[in-house]
């Protein structure tokens, strides 16, 4: 039998909670990013929130990346990355709910990280990824698809995947204008800011 | 080829590798994207089979036993409602003995709407003489298809395999799909000695007496008994052509363990992990998952838990009145059995509770502690 085993090659584990609303694209960039890993030999899981999905509303999806095969099939409540597609999320949710004292925090936001409210003692990066997705025509101004931008940014911030993995996984996987996807997701790995956590959270 | 798929779509791809002759089903969230995607593979031709549309999932169960009584092999696939719907001709399908394989994404019975995942719409199908098989990951829904396929046709009597709502049929993971090349080798085209023919007329399904009714049911029970050894068969055989084994029942540091978690489904792997952390703190734990539901497999289950004296059940489903399904099976089989441990059954994650491996962790603990033998069901909120 091909022996089932448990928790306790779990240590290497990385945990990705993405924070989005409905259209953006959250769930998409869970998948791609777990073709990512795949593409360089890892275990993967992505998967929704399963809830009710309506356009604009609050969503989540998860991704989850091992070296040995994955067991646990709950959801995530200790990420060690939080991915928050839409900055105005953070006025209703607590996207930082469950953080691993040394987790990062990725935001897509027009302003530099260290600028962001609520993210001062945490290690953060921030993105316009909205701006990026415009630039490149995916989406439309009042509702950009900022998914596969901010993956670019993922890969440079958390160092969890490659950049070129990231391509890789975008020409497998959207078929809809896979090269303005991948040109954005290259502007915004170059475009991240990021800053370290802060000790005095005054 | 390694890939990243959907449970739903690891069943789509196994139904296409096996290649059924006839699809008939109707959508239901969340086995949709199973419909959907056969249906597509089935237009641009990466699916042999004939797609049949119908109106229900009577009608599509009822189409998959014409079509399976005229020698074509089956495939339908539903979740809850649609299921409960069919009934009548679930009872019917085995009885005309139509090796229809048939997944169930398990998902919670209204009222009130529940979309999530637990088992009481597959288990309250029980009595149809459907074998059951219930899966843990993407890769056992897509090799367990195959499986179910040799151990119905063998058999002649139609499997149903279960898996988790969303939890497999929405989540993405790695899966080996295998080469249709090597599927040929495992299973070969069905080729059944009686169908329907018109050439070659039969009469089926006619009235009976009692004395011919209780044989008929008879044999048919000693069918689904063989499912057994037949599973264990179809398995090996499988090993040694894809080098994966699964058994009718997983130990998992079940050897010396004082309390052992009886699970199915997706929990089983969830509960390893649990299993391992009440290690480190010093607690004698371990878990068994079940995959082979009806026949239940008593004897397999009692090797696994061996010298244990306490086994908890954690179900996700529930027969109101009488407590946990798998908590009554275990009951029962271990009732003519010389070792009987101690049984404690689990009610929990009803409607898609989230079994974290510390929400198992805490019910294992607090199973531990419970004193004295007790015949009701322990509700566990999650």
């Amino acid at each position: 039998m091909s022996a089932p085993r448990g928790g306790a090659e779990t240590v290497d584990m990385i945990e990705i909670r993405f924070h989005g609303r409905g259209g953006q694209g959250a769930v998409v960039a869970s998948r791609v990013l777990a073709e990512a890993a795949f593409l360089e030999g890892r275990h993967v899981q992505s998967f929704p929130a399963f809830g009710l999905e309506r356009r604009g509303a609050p969503v989540m999806a998860f991704t989850r990346i091992q070296d040995s095969p994955i067991y646990n099939h709950s959801q995530i409540y200790a990420p060690d990355l939080v991915v928050v597609l839409d900055a105005s999320l953070m006025d209703i949710v607590d996207v930082t709910a469950g953080l691993k004292k040394d987790g990062l925090v990725l935001v897509n936001s027009a302003t530099g990280p260290a600028d962001i409210p609520g993210l001062v003692s945490l290690a953060a990066a921030a993105v316009n990824a909205g701006e990026i997705a415009t630039a490149n025509g995916l989406g439309s101004r009042t509702h950009p698809i900022v998914n596969t931008s901010i993956l670019g940014a993922l890969a440079r911030a958390s160092g969890y995947v490659k950049l070129e993995s990231v391509v890789g996984a975008i020409e497998k996987i959207i078929s809809i204008r896979p090269g303005a996807n991948v040109k954005a997701c290259r502007e915004a790995y170059e475009a991240v800011r990021m800053k370290e956590a802060s000790l005095n959270t005054m | 080829m390694k890939q990243v798929l959907l449970g739903n779509f690891a069943v789509a791809r196994a139904v296409a590798l096996a290649r059924v002759d006839v699809i008939s089903a109707y959508p239901i969230t969340p086995q949709t994207l199973i419909v959907e995607e056969l249906s597509e593979m089935c237009a641009r031709g990466d699916c042999g089979a004939k797609f049949i549309k119908v109106e229900s999932e009577h009608s599509a169960l009822a189409c998959c036993m014409g079509a399976s009584a005229a020698g074509a092999r089956t495939f339908t696939a539903t979740s809850s409602h649609g299921l409960l719907l069919m009934h009548e001709m679930i009872h019917w399908s085995a009885g005309a003995r139509t090796p229809i394989v048939m997944v169930n994404v398990n998902r919670a019975i209204a009222p009130p709407w529940n979309l999530w995942s637990e088992q009481t719409d597959s288990l309250s199908q029980r009595d149809t003489g459907w074998i059951q098989l219930y899966c843990e990951n993407n890769q056992e829904v897509l090799d367990t298809t195959l499986h179910a396929y040799r151990i119905a046709e063998q058999l002649r009597v139609p499997v149903m395999l279960v898996m988790d709502a969303f939890i497999l049929s929405h989540t993405s993971e790695v899966v080996d799909v295998p080469d249709i090349a090597q599927v040929d080798r495992f299973l070969p085209p069905y080729n059944p000695e009686v169908k329907l023919d018109p050439a070659d007329p039969h009469s089926f399904g006619s009235i009976t007496g009692g004395a011919e009714y209780q044989e008929l049911k008879r044999i048919r029970h000693e069918a689904i008994l063989r499912a057994r050894d037949v599973a264990l068969e179809v398995d090996s055989e499988f090993d040694a052509i894809f080098g994966r084994k699964y058994g009718i029942v997983q130990p998992y540091r079940c050897d010396d363990a004082e309390l052992i978690l009886l699970t199915s489904g997706t929990t089983a792997g969830t509960a390893r992990i649990a299993v391992d952390a009440l290690r480190e703190e010093g607690v004698a734990a371990g878990t068994l998952k079940v995959r082979l539901f009806r026949p239940f497999p008593a004897h397999a289950i009692a090797e696994g838990v061996g010298d244990a004296p306490k086994v908890a059940v954690i179900d996700r489903n529930v027969s109101l009145g009488a407590g946990g399904i798998f908590a009554q099976e275990l009951k029962a089989a271990f009732y003519d059995m010389d070792r009987r441990p101690e049984i404690i059954g689990i009610v929990s994650g009803l409607g898609g509770g989230d079994f974290t491996p510390e929400a198992i962790a805490r019910i294992a603990h607090n199973a531990a502690s419970a004193k004295g033998r007790r015949g009701e069901a322990v509700w566990e909120a999650l």
